[in-house]
């Protein structure tokens, strides 16, 4: 069989399932790799929050500023979230809240969680303990930049704020268990 | 572990074993979760994403999650030990393709898997052969909650679970079941079933997930969305099409059988034939005869070779799992002749030989 888009022998054979119909593909290898680079591209923007209706009656400038605010702990902007369709931190969940809800409400027709709870979050902290630990990462991150201007005083004060939090939030490794083997390669 | 011990052994998705397992190869499901304090794999730093995998690693290690597991460095593994984790269905293709530190830790059953730094900080995987995804939902359960006591995972309360790709926040949960669908395939009705899966939110992939193409007649069914639904809810959606899809695909085998009898036994046959007798095979066509023969295994169209055998081939024909029985690295072409010659040898040794074996 010739490759559909040229007079070499096609090698990929495609079915192409997840458009609602199934359709076949014959590529040679060099087309099938263009094909495959481009289908990925577009599957990693569909799962992405570009196209989706981010709120209605937005204007280019509402999106533009939207697209510059950045999450205070890992720094990822709404753009490059776009752009990539992954997050950057479990904080952006609530910095960028309100712009994800309508994201999350067309991704699964719902936007509330109703399945199971870690067990320790069953107090009412449940979301403080995520929230406060999340903090480290924004700490960690003003950490290197002062280090990065010599500012050590800084460091250290940022370098004890993370220890109080982790102190506080994660639960000591448990002792009696076998220790952490070194992974074999 | 040594990765050359698995070679003996056909892992447990190709079992063979298990309820309904003439259509139902495997039942699977896979938690999403992420430690709190570190920045999303995408994110970190390669220094984030090594405090992550030694924080999960160690942390795993001292808890007992009811198997004893063995973690693999995959940052660590040559390209061809990566693909052949991918072949059992270990790791994922983006987790054998990534950059920096991750892992994964398995038991010896290889029905637990879990991947440190995939798309997510962990990703946990059980799988049992055949159909019973209520067995995986219980064994995962115990996994998730025994980690959950020594791991932090980021919890949004109205959220819930709080993944990288908001496709998958919630519950974190994706329930797969692997069904081979032969008879579908021939007496083309699959894209109808496909068509009706999709409306109810359900979707269909090839054997390696998602962006893999179908090869064999091996398709994925799993749920879509992870939020609103408890995880028992989602467990049900896809089990309760399972028994459905089945019925289908038994009645597709039966009405082949019975108006179009000589059309498979010869189809079945040829395959048999082609697999028997093939000097060079690439791993697709090996793949797409492999499953008509099960069939015709199945249906009693051909009498001497076990069902247990074809999943075994099904996956040591594949590229890496072939270079690594044979102990050398093979380019494409050479490939295909050493499976040829590997089928060869492997139906000459089991089966009755010759071709009186096809009844």
């Amino acid at each position: 069989m010739k490759c559909q888009q040229c007079e070499k022998q096609a090698v990929f054979h495609i079915t192409e399932l997840e458009t609602g119909a199934v359709r076949e593909v014959h590529l040679c290898e060099d087309h099938a790799r263009a094909y495959l680079n481009q289908t990925e591209a577009a599957e990693a923007t569909d799962s992405s929050a570009e196209g989706g209706p981010l709120g209605v009656g937005q204007t280019a400038e509402d999106l533009a500023a939207l697209d510059q605010k950045a999450c205070d702990m890992c720094g990822i902007t709404f753009f490059e979230f776009r752009n990539q369709g992954r997050l950057g931190c479990p904080h952006d969940y609530v910095q960028f809240a309100k712009e994800l809800e309508p994201l999350i409400a067309n991704i699964h027709g719902a936007t509330e969680h109703t399945g199971r709870r870690p067990s320790r979050a069953a107090d009412p902290a449940a979301g403080e303990g995520t929230e406060e630990l999340t903090r480290v990462i924004g700490l960690r991150r003003e950490m290197k930049d002062a280090i990065g201007c010599e500012d050590y005083e800084k460091a250290r004060e940022n370098r004890d704020a993370i220890r109080a939090i982790e102190d506080r939030w994660i639960t000591p490794a448990r002792l009696e268990g076998p220790p952490g083997s070194a992974p074999t390669a | 572990m040594k990765l050359d011990t698995l070679t003996q052994s056909i892992g447990e998705w190709l079992r063979g074993t298990g309820p309904e397992s003439d259509i139902v190869m495997s039942s699977r499901v896979r938690l999403a979760r992420n430690v709190a304090q570190f920045p999303f794999v995408s994110r970190a730093s390669e220094a984030d994403r090594a405090d992550v995998e030694r924080f999960l690693r160690e942390r795993i290690a001292s808890v007992p999650v009811g198997r004893s597991l063995d973690s693999i460095d995959v940052g660590r593994l040559e390209e061809i030990d990566r693909q052949f984790l991918v072949e059992r269905q270990l790791i994922s293709r983006e987790h054998a393709d990534a950059q920096g530190a991750r892992s994964v830790a398995i038991d010896q059953l290889e029905q637990v898997s879990l991947m440190i730094n995939e798309e997510d900080h962990l990703r946990i995987q059980c799988m049992h052969s055949g159909l019973d995804l209520r067995g995986v939902w219980e064994q995962i359960k115990v996994v998730d909650e025994q980690i959950e006591k020594v791991v932090p995972y980021a919890f949004h309360p109205r959220f819930g679970y709080l993944t990288a790709c908001p496709t998958n926040v919630g519950t974190g949960i994706r329930v797969s079941v692997m069904l081979h669908l032969p008879a579908l395939v021939i007496t083309r009705q699959i894209d109808k079933v496909f068509r009706s899966l999709h409306k109810i939110s359900l979707a269909v992939r090839g054997l390696y997930g998602e962006g893999s193409q179908a090869m064999g007649d091996f398709y994925q069914i799993s749920n879509q969305t992870t939020l609103g639904k408890s995880e028992e809810q989602l467990v049900e959606q896809v089990g309760d099409v399972v028994p459905v899809l089945i019925d289908y695909e038994r009645r597709a085998r039966e009405f082949l059988v019975r108006e179009t009898e000589q059309n498979v036994h010869d189809q079945v046959s040829r395959a048999y034939g082609i697999l028997r007798t093939a000097q060079t095979i690439s791993a697709e066509e090996t793949m797409q005869l492999l499953s008509r023969v099960r069939m015709g295994v199945l249906l009693g169209l051909i009498g001497d070779v076990k069902i247990a055998d074809i999943n075994s081939l099904l996956v040591r024909t594949q590229p890496a799992h072939l270079q690594k029985i044979r102990g050398v690295e093979l380019d494409t072409k050479d490939r295909n002749i050493e499976r040829a010659r590997y089928l060869r040898q492997h139906f000459e040794a089991g089966g009755a030989g010759g071709a009186a074996s096809v009844n």
